[in-house]
């Protein structure tokens, strides 16, 4: 039997406004895993980690890491967890080393024994020549690097990041992969990791969660939700604006095509065989007098997934979510 | 006893932070260096007036009032450092840690007290040089640095209060502004009370800005200190201490409820 590092039951939270930023949130991570939590901003997945860290308290549900309860065990939860949150939370007026020992400090670590672990930390996130300048000098990747080391310095058991990688450019972010991958398998930290790349979540978690709108709307292994996806994912792009009901109309006698979706003017569906499928589903476009001006057509990725249980794109949905943040 | 030692461990903070930046020791510096010149060359002729304190040169009337000006207002600016905190989400950090969470406050308090105490003897140790002289002595001295670090206790209290509601560093400067400068004229600082109005002298009874002045003056330039007024005042700035300390803790408190 597997351990479960982290279980969360019905969560909900409701902000003041009446916003529910979750609306009953289940899963478990299992002991030594990478679990991700995948979604636009504003589906509720910092929520979740605010919640899961002691930050936020849940409006109604449980959670527990490693056993300890986040609400009447926070104090335990607080020594077993580290955190890395979505942007740099490092002194900048501070060197790396004092950064680290102040933090070392906060978790009651001291003297020789803290000592060594920041050398060991400088080395192992390739900050060893400048752990003695100040944090403002450094370039984001090393401020990145700075910050994980920071929320790994007391050696926790389950480990949160939020948003790893956004900001930092593709070069350091392949690095940040290596090192996260390396301490599940190296180290067996629990991680819980948040984001909004398909590909990260792809990559590292052996488990993952699709978030929507505060709910989960999927869950399983990133192969596994892809291959509950029958077939390759075809995109024609429309020379015009074009009710969903017309497209249906017009493809129903295509055989093999599945889950037509139209998402303003890029119809998304579903072919076997994908190539196979374009010259029937173009003619039939064509005798329902609807123009096509793109197509492609590509093996099943997260992003489809998501549009399968969410019924938008992941750009759309943030898109979505900045137009009402700004009005 | 984490308290103590995550309380000097985020003040230790704060004051690598202060000491880092030059042009703010110099501005430290220069500043009380330009309240006793600037003021008590505009004002020597008020030691002619009648009512002055007699035997009292400006200069010893005004020193305790600018130690006072002086502590309450770098505290009252010390939210400025909170919001730029909480944005960089570094109050997060410490929320996620076993650190004991009062420290974040009064770590930043006690880095306050320290720099005020430091200010406070450069103040002294400039107006002996200008010719002040101290009747009250090394005790004096300490009571006066004690109460100017009620004082910034309060101030800073109040301050990082604001600074966890409002989040927003254009409201919490128009707020201090609003309050630090009349605060000051509103008590005894650069003139002794008998010479204001009658409004101002009973306004700035209920000014904590005040009480610290009147109690620390009597202390430092008093040959024979008004105990009775140094006591009671102090424990009215206890209490002011005390009342925003409150109103910081339950800032924090609401400050939480909304992450």
């Amino acid at each position: 039997m597997t351990e479960v590092a982290i279980e969360v039951k019905d969560l909900s939270k409701k902000y003041g406004e009446g916003v529910q930023a979750l609306d009953g949130i289940s899963f478990e991570v299992e002991t030594g895993t990478v679990f991700g939590l995948l979604g636009p901003n504003g589906a509720g997945k910092s929520t979740t980690v605010k919640i899961l860290t002691t930050l936020s308290h849940p409006t109604s549900g449980t959670a527990s890491i490693m056993g300890y309860d986040v609400l009447e065990h926070a104090a335990e939860v607080r020594r077993t967890i580290g955190v890395v949150a979505q942007s740099s939370t490092a002194d900048r007026e501070a060197t790396a080393r004092e950064n680290l020992r102040l933090q070392g400090q906060l978790y009651r670590m001291k003297g020789r024994e803290l000592e060594k672990r920041i050398d060991s930390l400088l080395d192992s996130f390739k900050l060893s020549g400048d752990g003695d300048r100040i944090v403002r000098g450094f370039s984001g990747g090393m401020e990145r690097r700075l910050t994980v080391a920071m929320a790994l310095v007391h050696n926790p058991r389950v480990l949160f990041l939020d948003e790893p990688t956004t900001g930092l450019d593709p070069e350091v972010r392949s690095e940040m992969w290596e090192e996260i991958s390396a301490l599940a398998a190296d180290e067996g930290t629990t991680i819980l990791l948040t984001t909004h790349y398909l590909e990260e979540a792809d990559m590292l978690a052996r488990n993952l969660a699709i978030v929507d709108q505060g709910r989960i709307v999927a869950e399983g292994t990133p192969d596994g939700l892809k291959k509950e996806l029958k077939g390759d994912a075809i995109q024609v792009g429309l020379g015009e604006t074009r009710e969903q009901t017309e497209i249906e109309t017009a493809l129903r006698e295509v055989n093999g095509v599945s889950e037509v979706i139209l998402n303003e003017r890029t119809l998304h569906a579903r072919a076997e065989d994908g190539a196979r499928s374009v010259p029937s589903i173009l003619a039939a476009l064509d005798s329902a007098g609807i123009t096509a001006d793109t197509v492609t057509v590509a093996r099943p990725s997260l992003d489809d997934v998501y549009l399968k249980y969410a019924g938008r794109t992941m750009e759309q949905a943030e898109k979505k979510q900045t137009e009402e943040v700004a009005a | 006893m984490n308290l103590f030692a995550d309380t000097w461990h985020m003040a230790q903070r704060h004051i690598r932070a202060l000491i880092r930046q030059p042009w703010w020791i110099a501005v430290t510096l220069v500043q009380p260096i330009i309240w006793l010149v600037l003021f008590g060359g505009l004002f020597t002729s008020m030691e002619d007036t009648p009512g002055w304190p007699a035997g009292v040169t400006f200069h010893e009337f005004i020193i305790p009032g600018v130690i006072v000006m002086t502590a309450f207002f770098s505290a009252g600016w010390g939210g400025m450092g909170m919001i730029e905190d909480i944005n960089r989400g570094i109050i997060d950090r410490f929320l996620v840690s076993p650190a004991i969470r009062s420290s974040i406050i009064t770590g930043a308090l006690l880095a306050n007290f320290l720099t005020i105490a430091i200010q406070s003897l450069i103040v002294l140790g400039l107006g002996a040089i200008m010719g002040a002289s101290y009747p009250g002595g090394p005790l004096g001295m300490l009571i006066l640095i004690v109460i100017s670090g009620i004082v910034g206790f309060g101030f800073g209290a109040f301050s990082y209060g604001l600074a966890l509601i409002i989040r927003k560093e254009e409201s919490l400067i128009a707020m201090m502004q609003f309050l630090l400068l009349p605060l000051t004229f509103l008590a005894a600082a650069f003139i002794p009370l008998t010479l204001a109005p009658d409004w101002i002298a009973n306004v700035a009874k209920f000014n904590p800005v005040n009480w610290a002045i009147e109690a620390g003056r009597s202390a430092l330039i008093d040959s024979s200190p008004d105990w009775n007024l140094i006591l009671t005042r102090t424990g009215l700035l206890l209490v002011f201490g005390a009342l925003m300390a409150a109103f910081a803790t339950r800032a924090f408190r609401s400050y939480q409820r909304t992450v």
